[in-house]
Protein backbone atom coordinates (compact mmCIF):
# COMPACT_ATOMS: atom_id res chain seq x y z
CA UNK A 1 0.00 0.00 0.00
CA UNK A 2 1.38 3.38 -0.98
CA UNK A 3 0.13 6.87 -0.35
CA UNK A 4 -0.86 8.49 -3.59
CA UNK A 5 -0.82 12.22 -4.16
CA UNK A 6 -4.04 14.17 -4.46
CA UNK A 7 -4.78 15.52 -7.91
CA UNK A 8 -4.85 19.24 -8.53
CA UNK A 9 -8.36 20.63 -8.83
CA UNK A 10 -9.34 23.09 -11.56
CA UNK A 11 -12.61 24.91 -12.19
CA UNK A 12 -12.91 23.35 -15.65
CA UNK A 13 -12.59 19.80 -14.35
CA UNK A 14 -15.59 17.72 -15.31
CA UNK A 15 -17.02 16.17 -12.19
CA UNK A 16 -19.78 13.82 -11.08
CA UNK A 17 -22.24 15.29 -8.59
CA UNK A 18 -24.85 12.55 -8.43
CA UNK A 19 -25.01 8.80 -9.01
CA UNK A 20 -27.90 6.38 -9.33
CA UNK A 21 -28.12 2.67 -10.00
CA UNK A 22 -30.49 -0.22 -10.09
CA UNK A 23 -28.69 -3.51 -10.56
CA UNK A 24 -29.08 -7.16 -9.62
CA UNK A 25 -26.91 -6.34 -6.59
CA UNK A 26 -29.43 -3.82 -5.29
CA UNK A 27 -31.72 -0.87 -5.68
CA UNK A 28 -29.58 2.24 -5.44
CA UNK A 29 -25.85 2.89 -5.41
CA UNK A 30 -25.42 2.11 -1.70
CA UNK A 31 -27.22 -1.23 -1.98
CA UNK A 32 -25.38 -2.12 -5.19
CA UNK A 33 -22.04 -1.25 -3.63
CA UNK A 34 -22.89 -3.30 -0.54
CA UNK A 35 -23.93 -6.25 -2.67
CA UNK A 36 -20.76 -6.08 -4.70
CA UNK A 37 -18.61 -5.84 -1.56
CA UNK A 38 -20.28 -9.00 -0.23
CA UNK A 39 -18.82 -10.93 -3.14
CA UNK A 40 -21.96 -13.07 -3.33
CA UNK A 41 -23.27 -13.67 -6.83
CA UNK A 42 -26.81 -12.64 -7.69
CA UNK A 43 -27.12 -15.22 -10.47
CA UNK A 44 -30.17 -17.40 -9.96
CA UNK A 45 -32.43 -19.84 -11.73
CA UNK A 46 -34.79 -17.84 -13.97
CA UNK A 47 -38.33 -19.24 -14.03
CA UNK A 48 -39.47 -17.04 -16.90
CA UNK A 49 -36.62 -18.16 -19.14
CA UNK A 50 -37.15 -21.79 -18.17
CA UNK A 51 -40.87 -21.56 -18.93
CA UNK A 52 -40.09 -20.02 -22.32
CA UNK A 53 -37.72 -22.84 -23.17
CA UNK A 54 -34.55 -20.73 -23.24
CA UNK A 55 -31.38 -22.81 -23.58
CA UNK A 56 -29.93 -21.12 -20.48
CA UNK A 57 -32.28 -20.33 -17.61
CA UNK A 58 -29.87 -18.52 -15.31
CA UNK A 59 -29.80 -14.75 -15.03
CA UNK A 60 -29.14 -11.80 -12.75
CA UNK A 61 -32.40 -9.84 -12.42
CA UNK A 62 -32.75 -6.39 -10.89
CA UNK A 63 -34.90 -6.11 -7.75
CA UNK A 64 -38.63 -6.09 -8.52
CA UNK A 65 -40.49 -2.79 -8.73
CA UNK A 66 -43.99 -1.62 -9.64
CA UNK A 67 -43.46 0.70 -12.60
CA UNK A 68 -46.96 2.19 -12.50
CA UNK A 69 -46.74 2.89 -8.77
CA UNK A 70 -43.28 4.44 -8.96
CA UNK A 71 -43.24 6.03 -12.40
CA UNK A 72 -46.87 6.93 -12.87
CA UNK A 73 -49.98 5.46 -14.42
CA UNK A 74 -49.30 3.86 -17.78
CA UNK A 75 -45.55 3.47 -17.28
CA UNK A 76 -45.76 -0.32 -17.55
CA UNK A 77 -47.78 -0.23 -20.74
CA UNK A 78 -46.09 2.70 -22.45
CA UNK A 79 -42.42 2.16 -21.62
CA UNK A 80 -40.09 -0.78 -22.00
CA UNK A 81 -38.34 -2.12 -18.95
CA UNK A 82 -34.97 -0.63 -19.95
CA UNK A 83 -36.56 2.83 -19.78
CA UNK A 84 -38.05 2.04 -16.35
CA UNK A 85 -34.58 1.12 -15.13
CA UNK A 86 -33.09 4.31 -16.60
CA UNK A 87 -35.75 6.48 -14.94
CA UNK A 88 -35.27 4.87 -11.53
CA UNK A 89 -31.49 5.34 -11.67
CA UNK A 90 -31.93 8.88 -13.03
CA UNK A 91 -34.11 9.90 -10.09
CA UNK A 92 -31.53 8.74 -7.58
CA UNK A 93 -28.76 10.60 -9.41
CA UNK A 94 -30.63 13.89 -9.84
CA UNK A 95 -31.76 13.77 -6.21
CA UNK A 96 -28.21 13.30 -4.96
CA UNK A 97 -27.00 16.10 -7.22
CA UNK A 98 -29.64 18.44 -5.79
CA UNK A 99 -31.30 18.90 -9.18
CA UNK A 100 -34.88 18.22 -8.10
CA UNK A 101 -37.28 19.57 -5.50
CA UNK A 102 -40.75 18.15 -4.66
CA UNK A 103 -41.32 16.64 -8.12
CA UNK A 104 -39.00 13.63 -8.42
CA UNK A 105 -38.41 14.30 -12.13
CA UNK A 106 -38.57 18.02 -12.95
CA UNK A 107 -35.20 19.77 -12.91
CA UNK A 108 -34.82 22.49 -10.32
CA UNK A 109 -32.20 25.18 -9.85
CA UNK A 110 -30.50 24.81 -13.26
CA UNK A 111 -31.18 26.10 -16.76
CA UNK A 112 -32.97 23.03 -18.14
CA UNK A 113 -32.28 24.20 -21.70
CA UNK A 114 -28.59 23.61 -20.98
CA UNK A 115 -29.03 20.13 -19.49
CA UNK A 116 -28.20 17.29 -21.86
CA UNK A 117 -28.97 13.60 -21.70
CA UNK A 118 -26.74 10.82 -23.07
CA UNK A 119 -27.84 7.25 -22.40
CA UNK A 120 -26.21 4.11 -23.71
CA UNK A 121 -28.08 0.92 -24.47
CA UNK A 122 -26.97 -2.10 -26.42
CA UNK A 123 -30.38 -3.57 -27.17
CA UNK A 124 -33.02 -0.99 -26.27
CA UNK A 125 -36.52 -2.38 -25.89
CA UNK A 126 -35.76 -6.07 -26.31
CA UNK A 127 -38.77 -7.30 -24.35
CA UNK A 128 -41.01 -5.16 -26.55
CA UNK A 129 -39.51 -6.59 -29.73
CA UNK A 130 -40.06 -10.10 -28.49
CA UNK A 131 -43.63 -9.70 -27.27
CA UNK A 132 -44.87 -7.69 -30.26
CA UNK A 133 -43.19 -9.98 -32.77
CA UNK A 134 -45.00 -12.87 -31.09
CA UNK A 135 -48.27 -10.94 -31.52
CA UNK A 136 -47.51 -10.25 -35.17
CA UNK A 137 -46.86 -13.90 -35.96
CA UNK A 138 -49.77 -15.22 -33.89
CA UNK A 139 -52.45 -12.62 -34.59
CA UNK A 140 -51.34 -10.62 -37.62
CA UNK A 141 -50.27 -7.04 -38.33
CA UNK A 142 -53.56 -5.45 -37.27
CA UNK A 143 -52.86 -6.58 -33.72
CA UNK A 144 -49.42 -4.99 -33.33
CA UNK A 145 -49.40 -2.24 -30.72
CA UNK A 146 -48.83 1.32 -31.93
CA UNK A 147 -46.70 1.71 -28.83
CA UNK A 148 -44.22 -0.81 -30.20
CA UNK A 149 -42.06 1.89 -31.78
CA UNK A 150 -41.76 4.32 -28.87
CA UNK A 151 -41.30 1.45 -26.42
CA UNK A 152 -38.65 -0.36 -28.45
CA UNK A 153 -36.46 2.43 -29.86
CA UNK A 154 -33.17 2.51 -28.00
CA UNK A 155 -33.36 6.30 -27.77
CA UNK A 156 -36.53 6.11 -25.67
CA UNK A 157 -34.65 6.12 -22.37
CA UNK A 158 -32.88 9.40 -23.18
CA UNK A 159 -36.00 10.87 -24.75
CA UNK A 160 -38.18 9.93 -21.79
CA UNK A 161 -35.69 11.40 -19.34
CA UNK A 162 -35.99 14.69 -21.23
CA UNK A 163 -39.79 14.51 -21.29
CA UNK A 164 -39.84 13.87 -17.54
CA UNK A 165 -37.14 16.32 -16.46
CA UNK A 166 -37.61 19.09 -19.01
CA UNK A 167 -33.95 18.84 -20.06
CA UNK A 168 -33.79 20.47 -23.51
CA UNK A 169 -30.03 20.26 -24.11
CA UNK A 170 -28.44 17.78 -26.53
CA UNK A 171 -30.19 14.44 -26.22
CA UNK A 172 -28.30 11.43 -27.49
CA UNK A 173 -28.26 7.68 -27.44
CA UNK A 174 -24.94 5.93 -27.73
CA UNK A 175 -24.64 2.32 -28.73
CA UNK A 176 -21.26 0.67 -28.45
CA UNK A 177 -22.89 -2.58 -27.27
CA UNK A 178 -21.34 -3.64 -23.97
CA UNK A 179 -19.31 -0.44 -23.76
CA UNK A 180 -22.34 1.85 -24.24
CA UNK A 181 -22.64 3.02 -20.63
CA UNK A 182 -19.00 4.08 -20.54
CA UNK A 183 -19.15 5.62 -24.02
CA UNK A 184 -22.18 7.67 -22.94
CA UNK A 185 -20.20 9.10 -20.01
CA UNK A 186 -17.35 9.93 -22.41
CA UNK A 187 -19.68 11.76 -24.80
CA UNK A 188 -21.34 13.56 -21.90
CA UNK A 189 -17.97 14.64 -20.54
CA UNK A 190 -17.12 16.10 -23.94
CA UNK A 191 -20.43 18.00 -24.09
CA UNK A 192 -19.60 19.63 -20.77
CA UNK A 193 -15.94 20.21 -21.60
CA UNK A 194 -16.85 21.88 -24.90
CA UNK A 195 -19.38 24.15 -23.23
CA UNK A 196 -22.25 22.64 -25.22
CA UNK A 197 -24.13 21.75 -22.04
CA UNK A 198 -23.90 22.87 -18.40
CA UNK A 199 -25.05 19.55 -17.00
CA UNK A 200 -25.48 16.12 -18.59
CA UNK A 201 -27.50 13.20 -17.27
CA UNK A 202 -25.48 10.24 -18.55
CA UNK A 203 -25.19 6.50 -18.23
CA UNK A 204 -26.54 3.25 -19.50
CA UNK A 205 -29.66 1.11 -19.25
CA UNK A 206 -30.38 -2.44 -20.36
CA UNK A 207 -33.12 -5.02 -19.93
CA UNK A 208 -32.09 -7.73 -22.34
CA UNK A 209 -33.02 -10.91 -20.50
CA UNK A 210 -35.23 -12.17 -23.31
CA UNK A 211 -35.62 -15.63 -24.75
CA UNK A 212 -34.28 -14.61 -28.14
CA UNK A 213 -31.24 -12.84 -26.70
CA UNK A 214 -30.47 -15.74 -24.38
CA UNK A 215 -30.84 -18.16 -27.30
CA UNK A 216 -28.52 -16.17 -29.53
CA UNK A 217 -25.84 -15.54 -26.89
CA UNK A 218 -25.98 -19.24 -26.03
CA UNK A 219 -25.59 -20.17 -29.70
CA UNK A 220 -22.49 -17.97 -29.81
CA UNK A 221 -21.04 -19.80 -26.84
CA UNK A 222 -20.88 -16.51 -24.92
CA UNK A 223 -23.15 -17.56 -22.04
CA UNK A 224 -22.05 -19.77 -19.21
CA UNK A 225 -23.54 -23.24 -19.49
CA UNK A 226 -22.71 -24.01 -15.87
CA UNK A 227 -25.93 -25.50 -14.44
CA UNK A 228 -25.21 -24.08 -10.97
CA UNK A 229 -26.10 -20.38 -10.85
CA UNK A 230 -24.01 -19.87 -7.74
CA UNK A 231 -20.78 -20.50 -9.61
CA UNK A 232 -21.74 -19.58 -13.19
CA UNK A 233 -20.29 -16.05 -13.32
CA UNK A 234 -16.62 -16.46 -12.37
CA UNK A 235 -14.36 -13.90 -14.04
CA UNK A 236 -10.66 -14.79 -14.23
CA UNK A 237 -11.27 -18.27 -12.82
CA UNK A 238 -9.75 -21.23 -14.61
CA UNK A 239 -13.23 -22.81 -14.87
CA UNK A 240 -15.02 -19.78 -16.33
CA UNK A 241 -17.09 -20.67 -19.38
CA UNK A 242 -19.11 -17.58 -20.28
CA UNK A 243 -21.09 -14.70 -18.87
CA UNK A 244 -24.40 -14.58 -17.03
CA UNK A 245 -26.96 -12.15 -18.43
CA UNK A 246 -27.88 -9.28 -16.14
CA UNK A 247 -29.98 -6.11 -16.39
CA UNK A 248 -29.99 -2.70 -14.80
CA UNK A 249 -29.04 0.93 -15.16
CA UNK A 250 -26.41 3.34 -13.93
CA UNK A 251 -26.75 7.11 -14.29
CA UNK A 252 -24.42 9.94 -13.29
CA UNK A 253 -24.79 13.71 -13.25
CA UNK A 254 -21.90 15.42 -15.01
CA UNK A 255 -20.96 19.11 -14.90
CA UNK A 256 -17.91 21.32 -14.54
CA UNK A 257 -16.47 21.86 -11.09
CA UNK A 258 -17.17 25.58 -11.43
CA UNK A 259 -20.83 24.91 -12.29
CA UNK A 260 -21.20 22.46 -9.42
CA UNK A 261 -19.62 24.81 -6.91
CA UNK A 262 -21.67 27.78 -8.10
CA UNK A 263 -24.87 25.92 -7.26
CA UNK A 264 -23.52 24.38 -4.07
CA UNK A 265 -23.28 20.79 -5.33
CA UNK A 266 -20.54 18.53 -4.03
CA UNK A 267 -18.18 17.02 -6.61
CA UNK A 268 -18.06 13.32 -5.74
CA UNK A 269 -15.59 12.26 -8.41
CA UNK A 270 -13.64 13.82 -11.25
CA UNK A 271 -13.83 12.30 -14.71
CA UNK A 272 -10.12 12.75 -15.26
CA UNK A 273 -9.81 10.98 -18.59
CA UNK A 274 -11.82 9.21 -21.26
CA UNK A 275 -10.57 6.97 -24.04
CA UNK A 276 -12.25 5.25 -26.96
CA UNK A 277 -11.04 2.93 -29.69
CA UNK A 278 -12.03 0.21 -32.14
CA UNK A 279 -10.44 -3.19 -32.52
CA UNK A 280 -10.99 -3.12 -36.29
CA UNK A 281 -10.76 -6.87 -36.02
CA UNK A 282 -13.88 -9.07 -35.61
CA UNK A 283 -17.63 -8.85 -35.02
CA UNK A 284 -17.54 -10.46 -31.60
CA UNK A 285 -14.05 -11.63 -30.62
CA UNK A 286 -11.37 -9.32 -29.24
CA UNK A 287 -7.88 -9.60 -30.74
CA UNK A 288 -5.77 -11.95 -28.65
CA UNK A 289 -3.52 -9.16 -27.46
CA UNK A 290 -6.45 -6.96 -26.40
CA UNK A 291 -4.86 -4.24 -28.48
CA UNK A 292 -8.02 -2.22 -28.99
CA UNK A 293 -8.86 -2.21 -25.30
CA UNK A 294 -5.27 -1.22 -24.52
CA UNK A 295 -5.56 1.75 -26.89
CA UNK A 296 -8.71 2.95 -25.14
CA UNK A 297 -7.07 2.68 -21.72
CA UNK A 298 -3.87 4.40 -22.87
CA UNK A 299 -5.90 7.23 -24.37
CA UNK A 300 -7.92 7.65 -21.18
CA UNK A 301 -4.75 7.81 -19.08
CA UNK A 302 -3.12 10.27 -21.47
CA UNK A 303 -6.31 12.34 -21.49
CA UNK A 304 -6.19 12.42 -17.69
CA UNK A 305 -2.64 13.76 -17.86
CA UNK A 306 -1.47 11.41 -15.14
CA UNK A 307 1.17 8.75 -14.95
CA UNK A 308 -0.20 5.21 -15.19
CA UNK A 309 1.55 4.42 -11.92
CA UNK A 310 -1.00 6.61 -10.08
CA UNK A 311 -3.78 4.16 -10.97
CA UNK A 312 -4.21 1.58 -8.24
CA UNK A 313 -7.43 -0.14 -9.25
CA UNK A 314 -8.94 -1.47 -12.47
CA UNK A 315 -12.64 -2.33 -12.60
CA UNK A 316 -12.41 -4.89 -15.35
CA UNK A 317 -14.77 -5.61 -18.18
CA UNK A 318 -14.11 -9.16 -16.90
CA UNK A 319 -17.10 -10.87 -18.44
CA UNK A 320 -16.10 -14.40 -17.40
CA UNK A 321 -15.79 -15.53 -21.02
CA UNK A 322 -12.58 -17.38 -21.81
CA UNK A 323 -11.60 -14.93 -24.58
CA UNK A 324 -12.42 -11.63 -22.89
CA UNK A 325 -10.59 -12.19 -19.65
CA UNK A 326 -7.35 -13.24 -21.38
CA UNK A 327 -7.45 -10.39 -23.90
CA UNK A 328 -8.11 -7.89 -21.11
CA UNK A 329 -5.18 -9.27 -19.13
CA UNK A 330 -2.89 -8.75 -22.11
CA UNK A 331 -4.25 -5.26 -22.64
CA UNK A 332 -3.50 -4.39 -19.01
CA UNK A 333 -0.01 -5.82 -19.32
CA UNK A 334 0.64 -3.60 -22.30
CA UNK A 335 -0.82 -0.47 -20.65
CA UNK A 336 0.72 -0.77 -17.20
CA UNK A 337 3.90 -2.77 -17.84
CA UNK A 338 5.88 -3.16 -14.64
CA UNK A 339 3.28 -1.13 -12.69
CA UNK A 340 0.65 -3.80 -13.26
CA UNK A 341 1.58 -5.53 -9.99
CA UNK A 342 0.41 -2.36 -8.17
CA UNK A 343 -3.03 -2.41 -9.81
CA UNK A 344 -5.70 -4.28 -7.85
CA UNK A 345 -8.14 -5.68 -10.37
CA UNK A 346 -11.72 -6.78 -9.81
CA UNK A 347 -14.64 -7.81 -11.97
CA UNK A 348 -17.93 -6.93 -10.34
CA UNK A 349 -19.68 -9.09 -12.96
CA UNK A 350 -19.12 -12.08 -10.70
CA UNK A 351 -21.81 -10.53 -8.50
CA UNK A 352 -23.96 -8.63 -10.99
CA UNK A 353 -23.69 -10.65 -14.17
CA UNK A 354 -23.21 -8.75 -17.41
CA UNK A 355 -25.38 -5.65 -17.71
CA UNK A 356 -24.43 -5.18 -21.38
CA UNK A 357 -25.08 -1.54 -22.31
CA UNK A 358 -25.49 -0.55 -18.66
CA UNK A 359 -22.30 -2.28 -17.52
CA UNK A 360 -19.86 0.53 -18.30
CA UNK A 361 -21.87 3.11 -16.36
CA UNK A 362 -22.54 0.87 -13.37
CA UNK A 363 -18.89 -0.17 -13.26
CA UNK A 364 -17.69 3.43 -13.47
CA UNK A 365 -19.89 4.14 -10.45
CA UNK A 366 -18.48 1.12 -8.62
CA UNK A 367 -14.91 2.11 -9.50
CA UNK A 368 -15.77 5.53 -8.08
CA UNK A 369 -17.07 3.96 -4.87
CA UNK A 370 -13.84 1.96 -4.59
CA UNK A 371 -11.81 5.14 -5.00
CA UNK A 372 -13.84 7.09 -2.46
CA UNK A 373 -13.72 4.33 0.13
CA UNK A 374 -10.27 2.92 -0.60
CA UNK A 375 -11.84 -0.51 -0.90
CA UNK A 376 -11.74 -2.89 -3.86
CA UNK A 377 -14.62 -5.40 -4.01
CA UNK A 378 -13.79 -9.08 -4.39
CA UNK A 379 -14.40 -10.94 -7.65
CA UNK A 380 -17.10 -13.49 -6.86
CA UNK A 381 -16.41 -17.16 -7.48
CA UNK A 382 -12.70 -16.71 -8.07
CA UNK A 383 -11.56 -19.95 -6.46
CA UNK A 384 -8.72 -20.89 -8.78
CA UNK A 385 -7.30 -18.07 -10.85
CA UNK A 386 -6.43 -18.95 -14.43
CA UNK A 387 -2.61 -19.16 -14.45
CA UNK A 388 -2.62 -17.27 -17.77
CA UNK A 389 -4.26 -14.32 -16.00
CA UNK A 390 -1.30 -12.76 -14.28
CA UNK A 391 -3.20 -10.05 -12.45
CA UNK A 392 -3.62 -9.15 -8.80
CA UNK A 393 -7.33 -9.90 -8.61
CA UNK A 394 -9.17 -9.10 -5.36
CA UNK A 395 -11.10 -12.14 -4.20
CA UNK A 396 -12.58 -13.60 -1.05
CA UNK A 397 -13.13 -10.28 0.70
CA UNK A 398 -12.79 -6.59 -0.08
CA UNK A 399 -9.21 -5.32 -0.28
CA UNK A 400 -8.28 -2.06 1.43
CA UNK A 401 -6.03 0.00 -0.85
CA UNK A 402 -5.08 3.69 -0.81
CA UNK A 403 -6.15 4.88 -4.24
CA UNK A 404 -5.32 8.07 -6.12
CA UNK A 405 -6.97 7.16 -9.40
CA UNK A 406 -8.97 4.26 -10.81
CA UNK A 407 -9.76 3.02 -14.31
CA UNK A 408 -12.73 1.13 -15.70
CA UNK A 409 -12.68 -0.44 -19.14
CA UNK A 410 -15.50 -1.78 -21.30
CA UNK A 411 -15.31 -3.74 -24.53
CA UNK A 412 -18.32 -3.99 -26.81
CA UNK A 413 -19.12 -6.43 -29.59
CA UNK A 414 -18.14 -4.92 -32.88
CA UNK A 415 -14.78 -4.18 -31.27
CA UNK A 416 -15.85 -0.92 -29.64
CA UNK A 417 -13.87 -0.04 -26.52
CA UNK A 418 -14.19 2.63 -23.86
CA UNK A 419 -12.16 3.48 -20.78
CA UNK A 420 -12.69 6.02 -18.02
CA UNK A 421 -10.17 7.29 -15.48
CA UNK A 422 -11.63 8.72 -12.29
CA UNK A 423 -9.98 10.72 -9.53
CA UNK A 424 -11.46 12.16 -6.36
CA UNK A 425 -13.93 15.02 -6.62
CA UNK B 1 -76.58 -2.37 -24.68
CA UNK B 2 -75.20 1.10 -23.83
CA UNK B 3 -74.88 0.16 -20.21
CA UNK B 4 -73.10 -3.06 -21.12
CA UNK B 5 -70.70 -1.18 -23.34
CA UNK B 6 -70.05 1.40 -20.66
CA UNK B 7 -69.24 -1.44 -18.29
CA UNK B 8 -66.91 -2.93 -20.91
CA UNK B 9 -65.11 0.39 -21.40
CA UNK B 10 -64.88 0.95 -17.67
CA UNK B 11 -63.40 -2.48 -17.21
CA UNK B 12 -60.86 -2.02 -20.02
CA UNK B 13 -59.85 1.44 -18.87
CA UNK B 14 -59.35 0.33 -15.28
CA UNK B 15 -57.67 -3.01 -15.95
CA UNK B 16 -55.50 -2.17 -18.97
CA UNK B 17 -54.96 1.56 -18.58
CA UNK B 18 -54.95 2.03 -14.82
CA UNK B 19 -57.72 4.62 -14.87
CA UNK B 20 -59.56 4.76 -11.51
CA UNK B 21 -63.10 3.39 -12.00
CA UNK B 22 -64.72 6.47 -10.47
CA UNK B 23 -63.20 8.68 -13.19
CA UNK B 24 -64.84 6.75 -16.01
CA UNK B 25 -68.19 8.04 -17.20
CA UNK B 26 -69.93 8.29 -20.56
CA UNK B 27 -69.11 12.00 -20.72
CA UNK B 28 -65.44 11.66 -19.82
CA UNK B 29 -63.03 12.52 -22.62
CA UNK B 30 -60.21 10.09 -23.24
CA UNK B 31 -57.84 13.03 -22.94
CA UNK B 32 -59.09 13.74 -19.42
CA UNK B 33 -58.60 10.07 -18.58
CA UNK B 34 -54.94 10.40 -19.59
CA UNK B 35 -55.11 8.56 -22.92
CA UNK B 36 -53.39 9.93 -26.01
CA UNK B 37 -53.92 8.90 -29.63
CA UNK B 38 -51.61 5.90 -29.34
CA UNK B 39 -53.43 4.74 -26.22
CA UNK B 40 -56.75 4.95 -28.03
CA UNK B 41 -55.43 2.63 -30.75
CA UNK B 42 -54.35 0.24 -27.99
CA UNK B 43 -57.81 0.54 -26.49
CA UNK B 44 -59.43 -0.45 -29.77
CA UNK B 45 -57.26 -3.60 -29.88
CA UNK B 46 -58.44 -4.54 -26.40
CA UNK B 47 -62.00 -3.68 -27.37
CA UNK B 48 -61.79 -5.99 -30.36
CA UNK B 49 -60.76 -8.82 -28.04
CA UNK B 50 -63.83 -8.26 -25.87
CA UNK B 51 -66.52 -7.41 -28.40
CA UNK B 52 -65.24 -8.58 -31.77
CA UNK B 53 -65.81 -5.04 -33.06
CA UNK B 54 -62.89 -3.30 -34.70
CA UNK B 55 -62.99 0.48 -34.91
CA UNK B 56 -61.06 1.93 -37.83
CA UNK B 57 -59.06 5.14 -38.14
CA UNK B 58 -62.08 6.94 -39.60
CA UNK B 59 -64.11 6.04 -36.50
CA UNK B 60 -61.40 7.18 -34.13
CA UNK B 61 -61.07 10.60 -35.74
CA UNK B 62 -64.45 11.56 -34.32
CA UNK B 63 -64.07 9.96 -30.91
CA UNK B 64 -63.47 12.28 -27.98
CA UNK B 65 -65.56 10.85 -25.15
CA UNK B 66 -66.36 7.37 -23.93
CA UNK B 67 -69.92 7.87 -25.21
CA UNK B 68 -68.56 8.70 -28.70
CA UNK B 69 -66.73 5.38 -28.67
CA UNK B 70 -69.80 3.52 -27.43
CA UNK B 71 -71.82 5.05 -30.27
CA UNK B 72 -69.23 3.96 -32.84
CA UNK B 73 -69.27 0.40 -31.52
CA UNK B 74 -73.06 0.35 -31.70
CA UNK B 75 -72.94 1.63 -35.30
CA UNK B 76 -70.56 -1.18 -36.19
CA UNK B 77 -72.68 -3.77 -34.41
CA UNK B 78 -75.87 -2.58 -36.13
Amino acid sequence: MTDRPAMSRRPDDVVITGMGAITPAGRGVVATWGGVLSGVTTAAHDERLAAAGAPVAISCRAPAFDADAELGRGATRRLDRFTHLALLAMREATAQAGLVAEDPDALHGVDADRVGVVIGSGIGGGETWESEYARLTAEGPARVSPLFVPRMLSNTAAGTIAIRTGARGPNLTVNTACAAGASAIHVARDLVRSGTADVVIAGGAEAGITTIAMSAFAQMGALSSNPDPRSASRPFDVDRDGFVMGEGAGIVIIESRAHAEARGAEPLLTIAGCGASADAFHATAPPEDGGGAALAMERAIRDAGIDASLIGHHNAHGTSTPLNDIAETRALRSVFGAHLSDVVVTSTKGVTGHLLGAAGAVEAILAGCALREGLVPPTANLTQQDPAIELDVAHGEPRRVALGAVISASMGFGGQNAALVLTMG
Amino acid sequence: MSEDLLATFTDLLTSDFGVPADEVSADATFEALGLDSLDIVELTLALEDRTGVKLGDEDLEQVRTVQDAIDKVKERQA
